[in-house]
């Protein structure tokens, strides 16, 4: 039978570059995944692109592709990944300059046409709110989930760079065209959607989000291994981690990651398919089947991004006998202080020591300085014994999603040569 | 007893939802949970956290207990002011609740 091996090298944008590079050295998979686009990081990367219009893509790719593209080459992987962000096109001509310095050639494609911000209807309602879109704030971004369909033609490539595409079908479309799978083949384009989805979140498979040291041990952590699947033409997997490298990798961990953020074990929608994992099994080996799927959704989901204003974040601690007490008085000062203002102020942590913590959101700068200057003050205007303030700004990008029909959203692939083979 | 000697758990978010995933430590505490583990005592349990409907899905082949919590208070990752902006720790609150 035939069998191909995919690996995950990245689960988010701000995660570990070793267990990639591990990976690439010794796991000979046809393909390796970086999965680094989160909701909001799009709607993030949009602004960055605002601002340069040569920027806009995932912040780390520099850094990712500097030192996982030469291995790749050397060990003949295909890199798969969504770190074109919101400007696929400068993140595949960063791509092409890092591969052109190095000498190492190789053929860049990217996928664009996720971003439908001139094609969505800003008065349809926001599937959270019920609200149309354009009431939510100033729009940022928008941009539809591609599926399997729209990466397939990029696949002739070494280097494949998207952005919005759903998470399980970077996975599935490598898979698909290794393996000779037709995308209406709906046993096996579940098979694979279950694969993608396993593994879309890294060492989060692999003993990453697990230990509970005496409960589940999970042994030398701080070496952490990234997970690869076998894949056969039948669309079974066995899934799989570098000998050698730390976490865990068995029953408990699969099943965590199989229903993770699934709101709907009968119906989980993706582009490619409507997955249903109530069937599925997890053997002791770590095999995986069962996945059945329905027919693919006639519609698009889309994530809108909009600008909600900053957030403000003010924490000052106390400690020791009483310190609970004086807490609870601090928060009750900073609120009569700020009365009139939308505030959450709590008291985190234990008796003996705890944390004063105050965050708002607003569009007026004045206001959240206010905030912050007010819990400041609590130095010298509050109770005894108060230390180890912060006070942390962030911008913030709402999002809420709606639905495009597939013939609105219009995907292409652009090929960048090696400049030797352009010639 | 603690859910947390019987169970381990998993929160997973999408927009204002939470999943809060079950699994017993071993296979046979699975009948226990699904009797112990109703949608209302984890609504009951979460309440200062979870606004709206708990459903629950069993899946008696891995085994699993799926809550879907709808209406996280003060939640959507997006633009929630609770320091857990993902409700991630809400796995950890479900395995203190006290079982028979």
């Amino acid at each position: 039978m035939m069998t191909t091996r995919i690996a995950c090298g990245a689960g988010f944008s701000g995660d570990r570059i070793e267990p990639a590079e591990d990976l690439l050295r010794r796991a000979d998979a046809a393909d390796l995944v970086l999965e680094c686009l989160g909701e909001r990081t799009v709607a993030q990367a949009q602004q960055r692109r605002l601002a340069d219009p040569a920027l806009g893509y995932e912040r780390r790719l520099p850094a990712r592709f500097e030192r996982l593209l030469p291995l790749a080459r050397a060990h003949g992987a295909r890199v798969i990944t969504n770190m074109g962000a919101a400007n696929p096109l400068a993140a595949g001509r960063v791509t092409r300059g890092i591969l052109d310095a190095r000498g190492l050639g190789g053929r860049v494609a990217v996928l664009t046409g996720d971003d439908v911000l001139d094609v969505v209807d800003l008065d349809a309602p926001a599937w959270e709110t019920g609200r149309p879109l354009r009431s939510h704030g100033e729009i940022v971004s928008a941009n539809a989930y591609l599926g399997a369909d729209a990466l397939l033609p990029a696949l002739d490539a070494d280097v494949v760079i998207a952005g919005r595409v759903a998470d399980p079908s970077l996975f599935l479309a490598p898979l698909a065209q290794r393996l000779g799978w037709a995308l209406d083949d709906l046993p096996r384009v579940a098979a694979g959607t279950l694969v993608g989805h396993l593994l879309e979140c890294a060492g989060q498979l692999t003993g990453g989000y697990f230990a509970d040291p005496g409960y589940q041990d999970v042994p030398d952590l701080d070496r952490l291994g990234f997970p690869f699947a076998d894949v056969a033409d039948d669309g079974s997997a066995v899934l799989g981690k570098l000998p050698g490298t730390g976490g865990v990798l068995n029953r408990a961990t699969v099943r965590e990651q199989l229903l993770y953020e699934i709101t709907d074990p009968g119906a989980y929608l993706t582009p490619d398919v409507v997955l249903d994992v109530r069937g599925v099994t997890i053997s002791d080996d770590v095999r995986v089947a069962g996945a059945r799927g329905a027919p693919r959704p006639d519609e698009l989901k889309v994530s809108v991004g909009y600008r909600a204003g900053s957030k403000v974040e003010a924490e000052i601690t106390y400690v020791g006998p009483n310190a609970a007490a004086r807490g609870a008085l601090a928060a009750d000062v900073v609120g009569k202080r700020l009365a009139g203002l939308r505030v959450r102020a709590e008291v985190l942590g234990g008796p003996t020591d705890c944390r004063l913590r105050v965050a708002a959101i607003s569009h007026d700068p004045a206001v959240l300085e206010r905030i912050g200057d007010e819990v400041e003050s609590l130095f010298t205007n509050g109770p005894a014994g108060g230390g180890g303030v912060r006070v942390h700004v962030t911008d913030v990008i709402g999002i809420v999603s709606t639905l495009v029909p597939r013939a609105a959203v219009r995907p292409s692939v652009t090929f960048l040569e090696a400049p030797d083979a352009a010639a | 007893m603690l859910l947390h000697e019987l169970a381990h758990c998993r929160a997973g978010d999408k927009g204002n939802v939470a999943t809060l995933s079950v699994f017993p430590r071993a296979d046979a505490d699975y009948p226990l949970l699904e009797r112990e583990l109703t949608a209302a005592r984890v609504r009951a349990h979460l309440a200062e956290f979870v606004g709206g409907e708990v459903v629950r899905h069993e899946l008696p082949n891995l085994p699993a207990l799926q809550f879907v919590c709808h209406q996280i208070v003060d939640g959507g990752v997006t633009t929630s002011l609770a320091l857990d902006t993902h409700g991630k720790s809400l796995s950890s609150r479900l395995l203190a609740l006290e079982i028979r």
